[in-house]
């Protein structure tokens, strides 16, 4: 039961994991970039949440209606003024600058918050549970987690594959040149792309500080789970990267439950296990 | 909109790639309705010109007009919203995308005139059975028929081809061409850039001839014997 | 007409430059006898960051090997000084050798799993590594799992019997340590590995088609400053004394501030990294006690270096006044040609003269 209870968990916290993948798999499948600064933005979100949620008393859930606008304008700003400056070179200069971006949000928010753990407050939300049949109970918020990643993931196949904007998203992932001859403003979309990323993130960022305590240096560990769970599940399929979320989940909450120190290394040790043994992870579309 | 005038000019074009130049004072101009074909061994900059007048490579402002307004310099996407569209070389099909896709891709702009979906596949019938498979899965003249079918649906006043012959079988270029001419026969003015000098004597009103990043020859095909062309292809 | 075209290596800057070099080289290797203490401690800094971001701009800067996970073999190796010495009796400076040797070991497993990771993946990679590195010693109790241990008192009294002579030990390792990094840097670059180098580099593809064998080459160079990067790592917990898994590993401190000097220094230019740790020694003197803004600004700063002048300072030095410290370049000499005139101003010759890195 306590074995089973345990993969129950990981599942959900897959469902965490792909929502932070997802914004991540999105940039990189649009434009090819890792954006190394993503944990950090997904901890910005949390702390925006915060200063709102403090300033008008609302739920974090309900936060949401503002901090995911401002988390996609900057992210459209980012991708504009900086990002995009980076991109037409080599593979050093992205990683450069992500991480140059990266280094500051870190100790922008040390400045701003301190080094405080801190917590949303999300009431109820954080305790109920639902019983199962068998003695169980799971969390209403994993599994909220996990829903939402299941209709973001959902809703990004869907823009993806049935709107023109997926269409001119896919087209430029193939070849930037020649989709600038259709008309496309590369600088304009890779912009939407970070926007919508970082909407994504916002969400993210939100469950995140609800679920855990968090504090300015957390994001590059977070980065870290998103490019794994991108990795392990394949680069390039959405549906790959909520599996290899899933799996990733698994993989750290069985490590806890033998030990809690081996939470985080359990699922590095399965992320590079995968790598040796599948290298392309498990669904993979892009080489 | 002047109504008199070349449709595209370029006056002492120059391009580079980084260090390298590949084109050198080019004077070039196309008139409203014409077929231009331009001809030129490997390397000679028959695409660079091709990629100047798109904005794939920078020019200066003044160094290329279309429709007497200076489109030097401009980003490629305002380029096609201003009705130049372009069939690159090697096709460059979107792998991701099936056929109607990579044709609807083409609509991106928006621009309005005749050509849609339904008139796309009527010009190219067969693609219309193949409208959700992967536009890379076609067959080499199948796939050049999108992507010309691409360059269409942006609904262009001037369509450039960048050697749309490369790779494919004499039957099939012939049927290419063939619709190439109703689709200039329709209003489209035509830029042909070609390494078969025949072919494109046969289907241009008037033909530049490029060595070297250079305009080495330039007339009527009726004008210019085929000794004459070979000589300043190969700079004899 | 009997003058024949020549190729050349130095010019003379870089022979004034090696002539400052060794007379700089004399004085701190005398610097025992005229510095305080404290000042030692700064010069083993110093020397512990120019080899790190040397290693690092090898890495990345000439290999196209994007690491953000050498921070691992800088713990790696100051972990394994700690073992050997505690629990081998090792004497501390051969320990220092040694622990270079166990990290350049544990680079062979950790390259044939990373290198299957391509670009900004293969960055994260490195870092993931790292990480696990530092875990997996965050459990190790014999070294003080996660808060760490000190160096016993007989292991630090191994060094050298007196204190100032301990510093004097230290301070004469980190100046060979630096000084060879720097001779062997120098030394592969020059030789036809360094063309090999910048070929992969510029272009994985072509460098391939002319019969270079990428993957061996870039495991050998990962290998290589693997080792390195241990024995400075040995040589930073040996000057402190101390380890911890935080310390030992630390992203910020061997990774984000070596990125940093080699960014502004100058990528992919021997003289980078020199020039580097020069302005950041500076700016930490300067700035250090702002806390998280001292760490914006260098966040900042190399933001903007890497979009406005990606070849750093001295990228702009080369490029502006033709200034190479180190001679790796081969520049032809034409007849009757001045030898530091701007191989630019001559049209006929732009693009050839300037060949290789």
């Amino acid at each position: 039961m306590d074995l089973v209870a345990t993969v129950v968990d990981g599942i959900l916290l897959g469902g965490l994991y792909a929502l932070f993948a997802s914004g991540l798999s999105l940039i990189f499948g649009v434009m090819r970039l890792v954006n190394i600064a993503h944990g950090d933005l997904i901890v910005l979100s949390a702390f925006i949440a915060l200063v709102v949620t403090d300033h008008f008393g609302v739920h974090p859930l309900v936060s949401l209606v503002l901090v995911v606008p401002f988390m996609a304008l900057l992210g459209y700003g980012l991708q504009r003024g900086i990002f995009n400056r980076a991109l037409d070179s080599d593979i050093l200069r992205p990683v450069l600058v992500s991480f140059g971006v990266s280094v500051f949000l870190q100790n922008a928010l040390l400045q701003t918050f301190s080094a405080d753990s801190r917590r949303l407050q999300a009431g109820n939300l954080e305790t109920l549970h639902l019983d199962l049949p068998g003695g169980m109970a799971v969390g209403v918020l994993p599994c909220l987690m996990f829903m939402v990643a299941l209709v973001v993931i959902g809703g990004l196949q869907l823009l993806l594959y049935h709107t023109e904007l997926g269409r001119a998203f896919r087209s430029v992932s193939d070849d930037q040149q020649t989709a600038q001859l259709m008309g496309i403003n590369n600088a304009h979309l890779f912009g939407l792309a970070m926007a919508l990323s970082l909407a994504i993130v916002s969400v993210a960022g939100v469950f995140l500080g609800i679920r855990t305590n968090f504090d300015p240096s957390i994001g590059p560990t977070r980065m870290i789970f998103a490019c794994e769970a991108i990795i392990i599940g394949g680069l390039g399929d959405l549906w790959g990267t909520l599996l290899g979320g899933v799996i990733l989940g698994i993989a750290q909450t069985l490590g806890a439950w033998i030990n809690p120190g081996y939470q985080i290394l359990a699922g590095h040790f399965v992320f590079l296990a995968i790598l040796t043994l599948r290298p392309q992870g498990i669904f993979a579309k892009i080489r | 909109m002047e109504s008199n005038g070349p449709l595209l000019e370029a006056r002492a074009l120059t391009a580079f790639y980084g260090d390298f130049q590949a084109l050198f004072d080019i004077d070039f101009r196309i008139e409203r309705n014409e077929t231009v074909a331009i001809i030129g061994s490997n390397g000679a900059g028959k695409s660079t010109l091709l990629k100047s007048i798109t904005g794939l490579v920078r020019a200066k402002a003044e160094a290329i007009s279309f429709d007497g307004q200076a489109i030097g310099g401009n980003p490629p996407y305002r380029i096609v919203g201003q009705g130049i569209s372009m069939v690159p070389e090697g096709r460059r099909l979107f792998p991701s995308l099936s056929v109607e896709e990579n044709l609807s891709i083409g609509a991106y702009s928006k621009r309005q005139g005749p050509w849609n979906l339904e008139a796309v596949y009527a010009v190219f019938p067969m693609l219309k059975e193949k409208r959700s498979v992967p536009a890379t899965a076609l067959s080499g003249g199948q796939q050049q028929m999108v992507a010309i079918g691409r360059a269409l649906m942006a609904n262009p006043r001037l369509l450039l081809c960048d050697e749309i012959s490369l790779g494919l079988a004499p039957v099939i270029i012939k049927e290419i061409y063939a619709q190439l001419e109703g689709i200039s026969a329709n209003g489209t003015t035509l830029v042909i850039v070609e390494q078969d000098i025949k072919r494109a004597m046969a289907v241009s009103d008037r033909v530049y001839c490029i060595r070297e990043g250079r305009v080495v020859l330039e007339g009527r095909p009726r004008d210019l014997g085929r000794e004459e062309m070979t000589k300043a292809y190969f700079g004899m | 007409m009997n003058e024949a075209v020549r190729i050349e290596r130095s010019t003379r800057i870089s022979r004034l430059f090696a002539a400052f070099g060794l007379l700089l080289l004399f004085f701190l290797i005398t610097a025992p006898f005229y510095l305080a203490r404290s000042e030692l401690y700064l010069l083993v800094e110093i020397f512990s960051y120019l080899a790190l971001a040397s290693l690092w701009n090898l890495l990345a800067g000439y290999t196209g090997l994007a690491s953000i996970g050498q921070q691992g073999f800088v713990g790696l190796g100051g972990y394994s000084l700690f073992a050997l010495t505690i629990f081998f009796r090792m004497p501390p400076i051969l320990a220092v050798l040694v622990a270079g040797i166990v990290a350049a070991l544990l680079a062979i497993p950790t390259a044939w799993v990373i290198f299957r990771l391509k670009g900004a993946y293969f960055a994260i990679g490195t870092w993931v590594v790292a990480e696990v590195y530092r875990l997996v010693f965050a459990q190790v109790s014999a070294l003080g799992a996660g808060s760490g241990t000190s160096l016993p008192t007989q292991v630090v009294q191994s060094i050298a019997p007196t204190r100032a002579a301990r510093d004097n030990v230290i301070y004469w390792t980190g100046l060979g340590l630096v000084v060879a990094v720097l001779a062997v840097t120098y030394l592969i670059l020059r030789s036809r590995w360094g063309l090999a180098l910048t070929a992969i580099r510029d272009s994985e593809s072509a460098a391939e088609s002319v019969g270079v064998d990428n993957y061996r080459t870039k495991f050998i160079i990962y290998f290589l400053t693997a080792g390195a990067t241990g024995s400075v790592g040995a040589l930073i917990s040996m000057q402190k004394l101390r380890i911890s898994p935080e310390a030992a590993f630390s992203v910020n401190d061997w990774t984000a501030f070596v990125i940093f000097i080699v960014v502004i220094g100058g990528i992919g230019r021997m003289e980078g990294p020199l020039i580097g740790t020069i302005v950041f020694f500076l700016l930490r003197g300067f700035l250090a006690d702002l806390g998280p803004w001292y760490f914006m600004l260098l966040g900042a700063f190399a933001i903007i270096i890497t979009l406005t002048m990606p070849k750093g300072i001295a990228g702009w030095l080369a490029e502006r006044f033709d200034l190479d410290l180190f001679p790796l370049r081969r520049r032809v000499r034409l007849p009757k040609q001045k030898s530091n005139e701007n191989p630019s101003k001559n049209p006929e010759i732009s693009g050839i003269g300037r060949v290789g890195i």
